[in-house]
């Protein structure tokens, strides 16, 4: 895993300021994630799985330490940088789904591509790939709202899956989903990754969701208190 | 040009929000262009109506004639060169001569200006020709306004009494052979105009004139003796009115520029606080912050586009009424201001162009204000739709 290591963390602290204190959030985390991996950061609520995801996703940035995000340091990254490498190489999929809303689907999933300055033709065919991947190659003209959450979760898969970014970052992706649709995404995004060898990173602490990991992370307090590979992972 | 097809998109998606801005600056928009396209309809008209009726291409003034000095009317006349009365000869020059009198319409009393004019000009658009040669009877003819004033109508008689070179009284009765109707009050109020040999001989001036209108077929040039006075000279007072008509409206439209502005103040700081989500996944689907705030000051720019083509649309049609119709300035003419019973605005390329250009550079400027905050936010605080 550490020979092929596409994401490395070296002794990562983030702190928030609150008031005139600090909170740390994350404590001399230290892990690496390899191509391929279908990973999850789990723990309770205030543990720092979404801050770590963020900071891998080069939305934020750490207050001490190495984050190496395939062969970049993302603190050394200037915001041009950080958004070129989240366009190219990293997909976010978020809790609340975080589609524009006044976008078609197909518009939602070509967005990406559309910073890309990716051709008319092109894009059009890695659309349409990305919403046959996710089961929505009939919804491509309905807006987010006339989508069910299991659809909008698929559209956001779809979208994030489009450039065929090397890392998607999922930030409680079954959070707001029953139980048979979380299945299902989570099915389509476990195709996904042994399909296209796409890491996925989780962060959640959704027992149907562990099921599915071949990791798991756990993180309590900012720490990493375990790190288990699971060999019994479903598919 | 991703900015402006997100943001033409973000717009259309925003719906009725979106149409009442757009609404609000089309008015904004339509009410300045037909203003200022009054005022220079006005401001066209009456230089027009000043040149054809009173200034000609420009006057020659004796030296000491000062038409805002009625003080200097008695001694402001002089004799024509044998150069000027072959000009007047081949009507490039009109000589008027002007001289002061009472006429008593009615009973009444009155102060007038006499002016002789030559019968046979067609510099000036005076119905001069109305001005027949008679032994027995001498002719005048006057405006609409003075005719109201002094109650008289054509064919009435009317007495004059002045004063002539040497200062002795004289009167006599004169004819209305016709009353002209004119939008200029300078060529019309307290004015009688006979021909110019009759006012000559009344005044004892003999081949003497004030001042002299130059036609458009007269070359421009010194005439010794006589003071150029050009066009803009001539017109420096309507220039003045309609600077301060200008700029008078310009409180209005500034007015209504700033509430349709405001407006979209309003809602790109609105829309900046209810879409921090949209700008966080803007920014973790690769957008840099520049362009995030490209696409909401695009999105306010684009207001001013909507509003112009909104404008158009209804304001094409409404200026061609107008156009066709005229506006009804009849309380306007009770002023000494030349204005036309109705008057045609003007619109012209440089009025529109400038136009739009006021509506969407400030339109930009009031859209971006508000959108600098966004290179401030944190996109984990704008993912989270944290108020900032």
């Amino acid at each position: 895993m550490e020979n092929d290591a596409i994401i490395k963390i070296e002794n990562l602290i983030k702190r928030f300021p609150v008031g005139k204190t600090e909170f740390t959030a994350l404590k001399n985390v230290n892990i690496s994630f390899g191509t391929g991996e279908f990973a999850g950061l789990v723990g309770p609520s205030g543990s720092g799985k979404t801050t770590l995801l963020n900071i891998i996703g080069s939305l934020d940035s750490p207050s001490e330490g190495e984050v190496i995000v395939l062969g970049k340091n993302v603190s050394l990254l200037t915001h041009k940088q950080s958004a070129v490498l989240r366009n190219r190489h990293i997909g976010f999929i978020f809790q609340t789904y975080n589609l524009l809303p006044v976008y078609s689907v197909y518009e939602n999933v070509e967005f990406a591509l559309l910073l890309q300055n990716m051709s008319g033709s092109e894009r059009k065919k890695a659309v349409m790939a990305a919403l046959e991947w996710v089961g929505l190659t009939e919804k491509v003209k309905s807006r987010p709202s006339m989508l069910s959450g299991g659809e909008c979760q698929r559209v956001a898969i779809a979208r994030s899956m489009v450039k065929r970014p090397e890392i998607v970052l999922a930030d409680e992706p079954t959070a707001n989903l029953d139980s048979s649709n979380s299945h299902n995404i989570l099915q389509t995004m476990k195709n996904l990754n042994r399909e296209l060898n796409t890491t996925f990173i989780f962060a959640t602490h959704d027992e149907k969701v562990m099921k599915y990991l071949n990791r798991i992370i756990s993180l309590e307090d900012g720490k990493v208190v375990k790190d288990l590979l699971m060999p019994d992972s479903k598919n | 040009m991703l900015a402006f097809k997100l943001a033409f998109k973000n717009l259309m998606g925003a719906g009725l929000r979106t149409w009442l801005n757009v609404s609000v600056l089309s008015f904004a928009f339509v009410i300045i262009v037909f203003y200022n396209g009054m005022i220079d309809g006005w401001n066209r008209q009456s230089r027009i109506d000043t040149r054809n009726w009173e200034i000609g291409d420009g006057q020659y003034w004796h030296p000491g004639y000062d038409r805002l000095d009625a003080y200097t009317i008695n001694d402001a006349h002089q004799v024509m060169s044998d150069e000027i009365l072959s000009d007047v000869k081949n009507k490039n020059l009109a000589p008027v001569l002007i001289a002061q009198a009472t006429a008593y319409p009615l009973g009444r009393m009155e102060g007038v200006l006499l002016k002789g004019i030559d019968p046979e000009q067609i510099i000036l658009k005076l119905p001069s020709d109305k001005l027949k040669p008679s032994d027995d009877h001498d002719y005048a003819i006057i405006g609409k306004r003075m005719a109201e004033s002094a109650k008289l109508k054509m064919g009435d008689k009317l007495l004059i009494r002045w004063r002539d070179k040497n200062g002795t009284f004289d009167a006599r009765e004169i004819e209305i052979a016709s009353i002209f109707k004119c939008d200029v009050p300078n060529v019309d109020k307290g004015q009688i105009y006979l021909r110019l040999d009759v006012l000559q001989k009344m005044m004892g001036m003999g081949n003497e004139a004030t001042l002299l209108v130059a036609g458009n077929g007269f070359q421009t040039r010194n005439l010794k003796n006589w003071d150029l006075k050009n066009s803009d000279f001539l017109m420096s007072d309507i220039d003045r009115i309609i600077q301060a008509k200008k700029a008078g409206g310009s409180i209005i439209e500034g007015l209504l520029l700033i509430i349709a502005l405001i407006a979209i103040f309003d809602t790109q700081v609105l829309s900046i606080f209810r879409r921090q989500k949209e700008i966080g996944t803007y920014i973790a689907l690769g957008m840099t912050r520049p362009q995030v705030v490209g696409i909401f000051t695009v999105e306010g720019a684009a207001y001013s586009i909507l509003a112009t083509l909104l404008g158009a649309a209804y304001g094409i049609p409404l200026f061609m009424l107008i156009d066709k119709l005229g506006i009804s300035m009849k309380a306007a003419r009770t002023t000494d201001l030349p204005v036309a019973e109705k008057i045609f605005p003007y619109y012209s390329f440089n009025l529109i162009l400038i136009t739009i250009i006021i509506v969407i550079i400030s339109a930009t400027i009031v859209s971006y204000m508000p959108a600098r905050k966004i290179s401030k936010m944190k996109p984990t605080d704008a993912l989270k739709g944290k108020l900032a």
